[in-house]
């Protein structure tokens, strides 16, 4: 059976003046799962995110929200709610009138949820009171996601709601987010937190230039062919670097992109999955514990690095190499003809 | 990728008109929803606060003060007549609100409303909460507008206030000197702080349109603040009588109309119908600019060509256009000043009459009346050279009346200070008994001889 698409854009194109924001992009987002959308500054997911919220209108394609298409006037479709470029709210009023005054434009026929609930949920109940100038960056964030769900979403869309958050923060954030999905909701999340959008996403969509570089399942970018970079801590450093080195397939990565410190017995190596586990059963034969052993950069954050470095700015040391998979490899090679960005442009 | 469409939803959340081409839509939310958030944001903020304090509080205690020294503010229109009744208290703060407070309330209250989401970053948000531009337009418009009506409301009551339990409701000398009892003089002075508002409501559309237009720039702050110090610079300019009345802030002057007899309502009706044109055609530019604005760049408020093509020309546009509209409804020559040798000798004449009946009761003197006096004024600027029409301070004038019950005709000088919008002050010169400098008792208070300085006001209109 398919599943249901809370969000399906074919063709979208949005332009502001000589910046092409958005390019011909085809987008979908399953029902009830975290949908992440990653890019480099610049690449269009603000003006995305826009588009969902009803703060613009696109150009040219079409773009079906909660299965009824957007029409041509500015204004939230129902059922979505959520922030973009961070949460707006009132310094001078408290997290609680922040969010009172907003239920209070709630439609009576379809009543916000509870204050103190929403406050409860995001973990600034013991701050209800407390004038919003007064609040971290994390801290508003919380509160910013608080008053989306005031509205009862049925599509909620964040942009970078981890921003300063700190890890009890970003735990109350989390639970939230997992359990609207368990009751159905659709989120949207912009983020350049690699570790959040793995622990979280089902589905990613990737932009560089306003175009979809990858658009799909996470799962489909940890790909066992490619090459990664893995820290690997043992008990004997030098007989793990002994046994790296006599393992096929493994390049021990040297000098100052190796990414471990000398003095804490850690190597890099570079090697595909399989000659991974090689390396791990012949250090247990030799008898050197593997005491850690992990990518140092996550498959999302290697693809997005691949799929979003154009070669001119490829690091030394970094890896050319472009995935395997990318449900639409042909935008890839239409970049040069993107007319330059400026920073200003780029934070669209 | 392969997928099927979610079906549209049926629940209550989903309820709403559905605009036939698009998503179906939450009916929007309604104004005063809207209203109520506006306020709530507007009264949170410590600036409007420290505003209503000081404009419930400042205007009494102020008048309250003064009324207490021995020196009054003899420079202000009706300040003079601060020790006489406690009206004119509320009409000088009137005068100094007209110059100062009115359009600096403007600047921080219309001025800010729309700029202050620039500044917090907030658009998106109250568009994704509200999903009108028009409503969130109307209620931020309101908004604004109620709370400079509680401030103007603030610095009028609070002045009577402080008038009336300093000096108590005693009758008012008028503008052109005939004495209006205390309950006509509190009616005219509520009207006056009426026809106030219209200006105040001119400055404050050109808060918005400031506001909108220039986004976080200090300069839409302060758009009001500099319109209305313009116009009065412009008003001490010797510019001819349609421009002057064509500017907004005008009725911040004609109100001085209200306080002669028989009433100069020319000016004030045109200065107040003025104000409110000003007053809807900077709000609807304000309303087309606001609907333009692209939110989902912001980097981008608004400022820019923009500005000046539905911002600046079409309010130049319509000065030009108030100016000819003025100029063939009155009359008035584009080149006069509308003060004229005839009009200057017929105001003192009258100011003179109706002050030497209140000097005379006032001094325990037998009574007259003004018909018994039949003052008139010869009056000739710089001595009788150049044109004796326009503003300056070389009016010189000899005002002639028959003294009571002598069958005689005496005579009294004034050097007269012509300002270019009419009001005049005239100093005695002559003879000392009865323009000089002395003080009389009036209410139990000593104060200066009523006929050694008075205020008068021309009437700039043709007749």
């Amino acid at each position: 059976m398919e599943a249901p698409v809370a969000v399906r854009g074919r063709g979208i194109t949005k332009v502001f003046g000589d910046v092409v924001a958005l390019d011909h992009v085809d987008v979908s987002m399953t029902q009830g799962q975290i949908h992440g959308l990653v890019g480099p500054n610049g690449a269009g997911k603000t003006t995305l995110l826009g588009l969902l919220l009803g703060l613009a209108v696109a150009d040219e394609g079409s773009l079906d929200i909660l299965g009824a298409p957007v029409g041509r006037g500015l204004a939230a479709p129902d059922g979505v709610s959520g922030f973009v470029d961070g949460p707006g709210l009132y310094p001078t009023l408290t997290a609680r009138q922040n969010l009172a005054t907003l239920a209070a434009l709630c439609p009576d026929d379809a009543p916000a949820a509870g204050v103190e609930e929403s406050l409860e949920q995001v973990g600034l109940a013991d701050v209800a009171d407390v004038k919003v100038r007064g609040f971290s960056l994390g801290m508003r964030q919380r509160l910013g996601l608080a008053a989306a769900l005031l509205t009862r979403p049925r599509l909620l869309v964040l942009d970078e709601p981890s921003n300063g958050l700190d890890p009890v923060g970003k735990k109350h954030v989390h639970g939230v987010l997992s359990r609207l999905v368990s009751e159905g909701v659709t989120v949207v999340l912009s983020s350049h937190r690699m570790d959040d959008l793995e622990a979280l996403c089902s589905e990613v969509t990737i932009l560089s230039s306003g175009r979809v570089v990858f658009s799909g399942p996470v799962a489909k970018l940890s790909d066992d062919s490619r090459e990664l970079d893995y820290r690997l801590r043992a008990s004997d450093p030098s007989a793990a670097r002994a046994v790296a080195a006599g393992t096929p397939g493994i390049r021990i990565v040297e000098g100052p992109d190796a990414a471990a410190r000398p003095d804490t017995g850690v190597i890099i190596v570079r090697a595909r999955v399989a000659a991974v586990d090689e390396l791990v059963a012949r250090m247990v034969r030799e008898d050197v514990a593997v005491r850690e052993l992990a990518p140092v950069v996550s498959p999302l954050e290697a693809a997005f690095l691949a799929l979003t470095e154009h070669p001119a700015r490829t690091e030394p040391g970094a890896r050319t190499e472009q995935p395997a998979r990318t449900e639409q490899p042909a935008r890839m090679e239409q970049h040069s003809e993107q007319p330059a960005r400026t920073e200003q442009e780029a934070d669209r | 990728m392969t997928a099927t469409v979610a079906p549209a939803p049926a629940d209550g959340a989903g309820a709403g008109a559905d605009t036939g081409a698009g998503t179906p839509r939450r009916r929007p939310v309604a104004v005063t929803r809207i209203l109520r958030l506006e306020l709530v944001k507007q009264f949170s903020a410590w600036r409007v606060r420290l505003l209503i304090l000081l404009c419930w509080l400042g205007p009494g205690l102020l008048v309250f003060a003064i009324d207490e020294q021995s020196t009054l503010p003899a420079d202000t229109l009706f300040g003079r007549w601060m020790h006489a009744t406690g009206w004119a208290g509320s009409l000088v703060v009137l005068g100094v609100a007209g110059t100062w407070a009115l359009p600096l309330v403007t600047s921080m209250v219309a001025g800010d409303v729309f700029a202050s989401e620039d500044r917090l970053g907030t658009w998106r948000h109250l568009l994704v909460a509200v999903r009108s531009h028009r409503r969130i337009f109307a209620a931020k418009a309101i908004a604004s507008l109620a709370v400079i009506g509680l401030l103007v409301a603030g610095l009028a009551f609070s002045s009577m206030l402080g008038g009336l339990l300093a000096e108590g409701n005693a009758p008012l000398v008028g503008l052109d000197g005939h004495l209006l009892s205390g309950s006509a003089a509190a009616g005219d002075v509520l009207l006056a702080w009426l026809c106030a508002l219209a200006p105040t409501l001119a400055l404050a559309a050109i808060g918005l349109l400031g506001s909108v237009a220039l986004g976080r720039s200090p300069m839409g702050l302060l758009l009001p603040t500099l319109a209305a110090l313009g116009m009065q610079v412009a008003q001490l300019l010797p510019l001819p009588v349609a421009v002057r009345l064509a500017l907004p802030g005008y009725a911040f002057i004609s109100w001085n109309g209200l306080f002669t007899d028989p009433r100069q309502l020319g000016p004030l009706l045109i200065g107040v119908a003025v104000s409110l044109v000003w007053a809807v055609v900077a709000t609807a530019l304000a309303y087309l600019i606001f609907l333009r604005r692209d939110f989902t760049n912001l980097n981008n408020d608004g400022a820019g060509r923009r500005v000046l093509t539905l911002g600046a020309l079409p309010l130049a546009g319509l000065l030009a256009t108030t100016v000819c509209v003025v100029s063939l409804a009155t009359g008035a020559g584009a080149g006069g000043s509308g003060i004229t040798q005839d009009k200057v000798q017929r105001s003192l004449a009258t100011v003179f009459a109706h002050l030497y009946r209140y000097q005379q009761a006032e001094m325990r003197q037998p009574p007259v009346t003004v018909a018994q006096l039949q003052a008139t004024a010869a009056c000739d600027k710089s001595e009788g050279l150049g044109p004796q029409a326009g503003s300056g301070n070389d009016w010189r004038c000899t005002v002639s009346y028959d003294v009571p019950g002598y069958n005689a005709t005496a005579q009294a000088i004034y050097q007269l200070n012509v300002s270019a919008n009419g009001r005049y002050t005239a100093d005695g010169d002559g003879p000392v008994q009865l323009n000089g400098y002395f003080l009389i008792v009036i209410a139990g208070k000593a104060v200066p001889n009523p006929l050694w300085q008075l205020d008068g006001n021309v009437d700039l209109l043709p007749r």
